[in-house]
């Protein structure tokens, strides 16, 4: 068996993980209509763990209402089966309908940071060639979008983790800021068994309960802890001078804005003690060996990417990226969450991580898809402006949807909902139902994880190969076909949207030669021998190009190859707690669950775990509200009503109060959240608003 | 004043000839002078620029470099910074500082500053934030032109102290502050204060008496109940006849708003420069903030509060409404798990109706002190207790009910609710996949007796693999029974 986990000829199929970023190894043997599923063991990255999600990720291959024909809603409004023309061809007069009145802006994409490589890149390409449009974006803008931005200015280069995972487990100590892996992706906790843990986070998780470490600092104030760190660790002398002298720029304005950041402030602001904060930077400046990590906590916030910035600032000072054996690294989510933001369905770029706006890479892309660079659309609407656009004048008036659920995962979601049904149009294509499928005007059933052949791009930038161990079921197409079918029905040549996914990827790997995401030398037939192989992968002359598992050793991906320190100051989030919402929210994740939990809700063991949406909250807080273990709460911001069962949480912060997103219709812990985006990234804040708490009323007949 | 206030309004009304080509609306093009170039005047220019202030502004600093964290001097004296280091960002384009340049009059009639070269400046909108200015001693002997004696209270006075032993002369929060922060640094100091025990005004006996240990701990000596009556080079004289060797000598004897300028402007000043709740003055032209400013009935004085004040006064001058400067900050000193909340008075004498926790625990350094109305903090003092130093102060400044329970939250600990009890059978064991107690005993009882027949009958420990030694002993359980 190679590295890879592939084995020889036989029924088993080595292939990746339905869910997460770690894209854990997973074998596969066709058994009746499913798969018997077996942990790799020889997948580095989960080396034989898998955590539920994964080992009953089966399920899914056969849940009960798979979709497996398209839908049309009817004169009578219901949803009834009808035939891929039909659908198919109603979809495109729809299109054409509103392409005529309001011009190619007048159609959106929506894309999902779950689609291969393949699919991501056929959904941009289908974007700005078939539709002309520059209104595509994806929901990975709620997830890495500030990362990416933090990263690309510091570094020059978004690669979440720019080292192999493996390397965490030899670090002495790995400080988490907002990420809880032992909840969201259990099997990188393998990796973290030997270093001391420094964890931050507002609620103390399953993480925070392993860490040597943990800093609890109230929802919204980690940009104010991070810059405190740095202001730490120049006051303590601990800053790498000659790695800041000769690798990169900036200390001194950086320096200026964690100035007014005195321990004791951060303190006061942030609820850290001051012994805590020296503690964390002792051990991450001491320790010989480490790393810095950080998670959506610290990014999914309106201020995120300055936050990214802050603690990358923090990282560069204390010499971590770019040197073996250290560095700082951003944990992806979404199962392709970084190919998905690489090769050209964000609003802003094109494949290989290009930006749209650059003339040269406009001429090379428009040069591989034989179109003339003059007809790409420019950079369009990130993922919430769009939705918000939806069905307004000058906004979108058709919608397709690839892989996501906004209804559930998106930020002010009852007010989202009401954008999506005010479209003229809208085409969602998914493998079972969701709350956004509920919407659509066609629904379309596609082909799942063991379905289908492709890549994914893991959180350590590696290319995986995701192979098919069943065939889909009858009356369901691969989102590449659809792609497809469209694409020819709106007068596109046949060629030029392939439905081979070998054929889209050795297309994806021109357009990404020469750009900062570089697959040009990675193959199906490198991938199929076990090569483990890291972007960026240029084409050699020899094509054997190793990869690039480590990034930065040796300079940065700026033209001076040095790393940025950003000058970057703390507010307030956008929504502070105040007498009538006198608490944060702040939301996250379950073990159970992935994402808007479209998925995980169908399969019966992950539903028997989680079956509902639970608000955590400090006892003593809980008592002042009238509220017990296990009632129901409602839970309001300004924005609308969740309800939720009251599970009391005695480590957590007493003005704070938890809730999980992965739930539909009124436990949606996205109708609390609010519209406030990151004026880099167009990241929502996510990660708090200010709500009430009280029991729940039924509602009078 | 009242009536000061309503002639200052007319003739500055009816005096327009010299100011018409400045404009004063309160709109964001008004054109904006600030006398002082400290953080409170920083932080204002940056936020009139953050909300969308358009039109000129001008900055007089008295000091010749650039505005600098006046807060963080103790850093430059202890070696800890070099003086450059405090630097604050640079200010918006555009804006005009004038560094080096002492105001010394202000002639509201005109609406115009006089510079100490004589040069006048006409302004729209004038904000006064001069700060505070040393109070000093009478000191016999050499006085204070002693080789040694330094005020610490700008960048000209804070130095890196070079020369020991030193004497800090004045124990409130900034002198208490430099003497930990020195003896911190290895110097051989002495606190000098006349009160009972450090910072007395603000602490009582039983904190005092910690904070002093605290700083006997950092390397300071404090001699309480005392004062500095001579100096001479190399030497300090108390009031009891001592004579303490002094190689430097720190005059830290508090301050009083910087009201010189206000005076010469014939605004109301009572103390401070008396304000409003919009930081306006008794001429409407005229604002101030800062140290220098007496806000009606709002305790302020911190560093955080000018910054607020800074602020709001920045929406005010772009035509919004001003948000209210919060009413509560925490005075937490540089100095090891210390807080004070609220006015000294309500917590030396609470009310009737006012709940009353304190615990004290001297030999681990303890105390907490807490006075409360309807659940909610009206004051208190805090040492030692560093959990409940960080979370009780945002409790107080928010003005939130605590937890009902009320050591748990001075202790900073969470105990009280857990159970603590063996584990229940539905209790799960591996998260990873949900695995109960039950469902591992159930895996022995069929067989199941190592960890790998474990992990293949039931998943657990093949996630994070954190539980496997929990399943060992779970397994170990089993089989003695």
């Amino acid at each position: 068996m190679s590295a890879d986990g592939t084995r020889g000829p036989g029924a088993e199929v080595a292939t990746h993980c339905a869910y997460c970023a770690l894209q854990c190894g997973t074998l596969l043997r066709p058994s009746g209509p499913g798969v018997e599923l077996e942990p790799s063991p020889d997948f580095p990255v989960n080396r034989g763990g898998l955590c539920q999600k994964g080992w009953t990720a089966p399920a899914l291959l056969t849940t009960p209402d798979r979709l497996r024909s398209p839908l049309v809603r009817g004169p009578g409004g219901e949803l009834a089966p009808a035939g891929w023309d039909e659908a198919l061809d109603l979809i495109v007069a729809g299109l054409d309908r509103v392409r005529e009145t309001y011009g190619p802006d007048g159609v959106g994409v929506f894309g999902g940071g779950g689609l291969t490589n393949e699919k991501a890149y056929a959904l941009g390409k289908f974007a700005r060639v078939a539709l002309g449009t520059s209104q595509i974006d994806y929901n990975g803008r709620f997830c890495m979008s500030s990362a990416a931005a933090a990263g690309n200015a510091a570094f020059g280069l978004d690669r979440g983790l720019p080292f192999p995972v493996t390397d965490l487990g030899d670090a002495d100590v790995v400080l988490l800021a907002g990420a809880n892996p032992a909840e969201t992706m259990p099997p990188l906790m393998r990796h973290l068994v030997h270093p001391r843990l420094i964890v931050i986070d507002p609620r103390r998780t399953r993480t925070a309960e392993q860490a040597a470490l943990h800093l609890q600092p109230a929802p919204g104030t980690d940009l104010a802890l991070a810059l405190g760190l740095l202001h730490l660790a120049v006051t303590e002398n601990l800053l790498d001078k000659e790695y800041l002298d000769t690798r990169t720029t900036g200390i001194d304005a950086a320096w200026q804005y964690a100035l007014p950041w005195w321990p004791e402030r951060v303190e006061q602001v942030t609820g850290v003690p001051v012994e805590d904060q020296r503690t964390a930077v002792r051990m991450l400046a001491e320790a010989g060996r480490r790393y810095l990590l950080t998670g959506r906590g610290v990014e999914q916030h309106s201020k995120g990417t300055d936050t990214t910035a802050a603690f990358i600032n923090l990282a560069l000072a204390l010499g971590l990226p770019g040197r073996t054996g250290s560095g700082y690294g951003c944990l992806t989510g979404q199962g392709n969450g970084q190919g998905g933001r690489e090769h050209g369905q964000k609003a802003d770029q094109l494949p290989g991580y290009r930006m749209i706006t650059d003339p040269a890479a406009r001429a090379h892309v428009a040069g591989v898809w034989g179109v003339d660079p003059a007809s790409l659309p420019g950079p369009g609407r990130s993922a919430y402006k769009l939705l918000d656009a939806l069905g307004t004048p000058g906004g979108p008036r058709a919608l397709l949807v690839f892989g996501s659920n906004p209804v559930v995962s998106a930020p002010n979601a009852a007010h989202i909902a009401r954008r999506l049904a005010a479209l003229d149009l809208l085409v969602v294509a998914d493998l079972v139902p969701s709350e956004t499928t509920e919407l659509a005007d066609v629904v379309l059933p596609v082909a799942q994880w063991a379905e289908e052949d492709g890549t994914t791009t893991s959180l350590e930038g590696r290319v995986l190969r995701r192979r098919a161990a069943l065939t889909p079921p009858a009356g369901v197409r691969t989102d590449l076909e659809v792609l497809h079918g469209l694409a020819v029905r709106m007068g596109q040549p046949a060629h030029r949207f392939p439905v081979s996914p070998r054929t889209v990827f050795d297309e994806l790997r021109r357009a990404s030669s020469g750009g900062r995401a570089d697959y040009a030398g990675i193959s199906y037939e490198r991938l199929d021998a076990g090569e483990a192989l890291y972007w960026p992968c240029p084409d050699a002359p020899d094509g054997n190009h190793p990869g690039t598992p480590r990034l930065f050793l040796d300079r940065f991906a700026h033209a001076d190859g040095r790393a940025r320190l950003a000058p970057v100051e703390h507010r307030d989030a956008a929504e502070t707690p105040d007498t009538h919402y006198p608490l944060h929210a702040t939301t996250g994740r379950v073990l159970a669950h992935y994402q808007s939990g479209a998925q995980t809700r169908r399969v019966p063991e992950l539903l028997a775990a989680a079956p509902g949406v639970h608000v955590e909250i400090h006892p003593g807080t809980a008592a002042r509200f009238g509220l017990t273990e296990g009632a129901l709460a409602e839970v309001t911001s300004a924005r609308g009503s969740t309800v939720a069962r009251v599970r009391l949480v005695p480590t957590l912060r007493t003005d704070t109060v938890f809730l999980p997103f992965h739930f539909p219709g009124a436990g949606r812990a996205n109708l609390l959240t609010g519209p406030a985006l990151d004026p880099v990234s167009g990241m929502p804040e996510f990660k708090v608003c200010a709500v009430r708490v009280a029991p729940w009323q039924e509602p009078q007949a | 004043m009242r009536a000061t206030t309503a002639t200052t309004a007319t003739a500055t009304a009816s005096d327009s000839a010299t100011a018409s080509d400045t404009a004063t609306a309160a709109d964001g093009t008004s054109a904006v002078t600030v006398i002082g170039y400290g953080p409170a005047a920083h932080r204002l220019v940056q936020r009139l620029r953050h909300h969308g202030h358009r039109g000129p502004v001008t900055v007089f600093g008295a000091e010749p470099q650039p505005a600098y964290q006046r807060a963080q001097l103790t850093s430059v004296l202890d070696g800890t910074l070099p003086a450059g280091a405090l630097t604050l960002a640079p200010l918006p384009a555009g804006v005009e500082v004038r560094t080096g340049t002492r105001i010394t009059a202000v002639d509201p009639r005109r609406r115009l500053v006089r510079a100490e070269d004589g040069t006048e400046h006409p302004y729209g909108i004038l904000v006064l934030a001069t700060g505070s200015r040393p109070v000093l001693p009478q000191l016999a002997g050499a006085g204070r032109h002693a080789p040694g004696l330094r005020v610490p209270h700008t960048l000209r006075g804070a130095r890196p102290v070079t020369k020991g032993p030193v004497v800090v002369v004045g124990g409130g929060l900034r002198g208490t502050e430099t003497a930990y922060a020195l003896g911190r640094a290895g110097h051989d100091v002495t606190l000098v204060h006349p009160g009972a025990h450090p910072m007395h005004r603000l602490l009582d006996g039983r904190a005092g008496a910690l904070v002093t240990a605290a700083l006997r701990e950092a390397g300071a000596v404090a001699e309480t109940g005392r004062r500095v009556v001579a100096v001479e080079p190399g030497k300090a004289l108390l009031d009891d006849g001592r004579l303490l060797a002094a190689g430097t000598l720190l005059l830290c004897t508090g301050t009083a708003p910087d009201t010189a300028l206000a005076r010469t402007a014939r605004l109301a000043v009572r103390h401070g420069i008396v304000v409003d709740d919009r930081l306006r003055t008794s001429d409407p032209y005229i604002y101030a903030l800062g140290d220098c400013a007496r806000p009606v009935g709002r305790h302020h004085g911190t560093l955080e509060s000018a910054w607020d004040e800074a602020d709001a006064l920045a929406r005010t001058l772009c035509g919004a409404d001003g948000s209210p400067v919060a009413a509560r900050y925490v005075v937490r000193p540089r100095l090891p798990a210390l807080a004070v909340l609220g006015p000294p008075d309500a917590l030396h004498a609470p009310g009737d109706r006012d709940e009353h926790v304190v615990l004290s625990d001297p030999a681990r350094g303890r105390y907490g002190r807490l006075v409360l109305r309807e659940g909610r903090v009206r004051a208190g003092v805090l040492v030692g207790l560093d959990r409940a130093v960080a979370t009780v102060g945002r409790l107080y400044t928010e003005d939130r009910p605590l937890p009902p329970d009320r050591l748990a939250l001075l202790l900073g600990t969470d105990k009280e609710y857990t159970g603590g009890s063996a584990l229940p059978d539905t209790a799960v064991v591996c998260h990873c996949n949900n695995v109960t107690r039950k469902d591992l005993r159930q895996a022995w009882r069929q067989g199941a007796h190592d960890l790998p027949a474990i992990a293949a009958a039931t998943r657990a420990t093949t996630g994070c693999g954190t539980c496997a030694d929990a399943v060992r002993r779970i397994c170990g359980t089993a089989a003695a029974s």
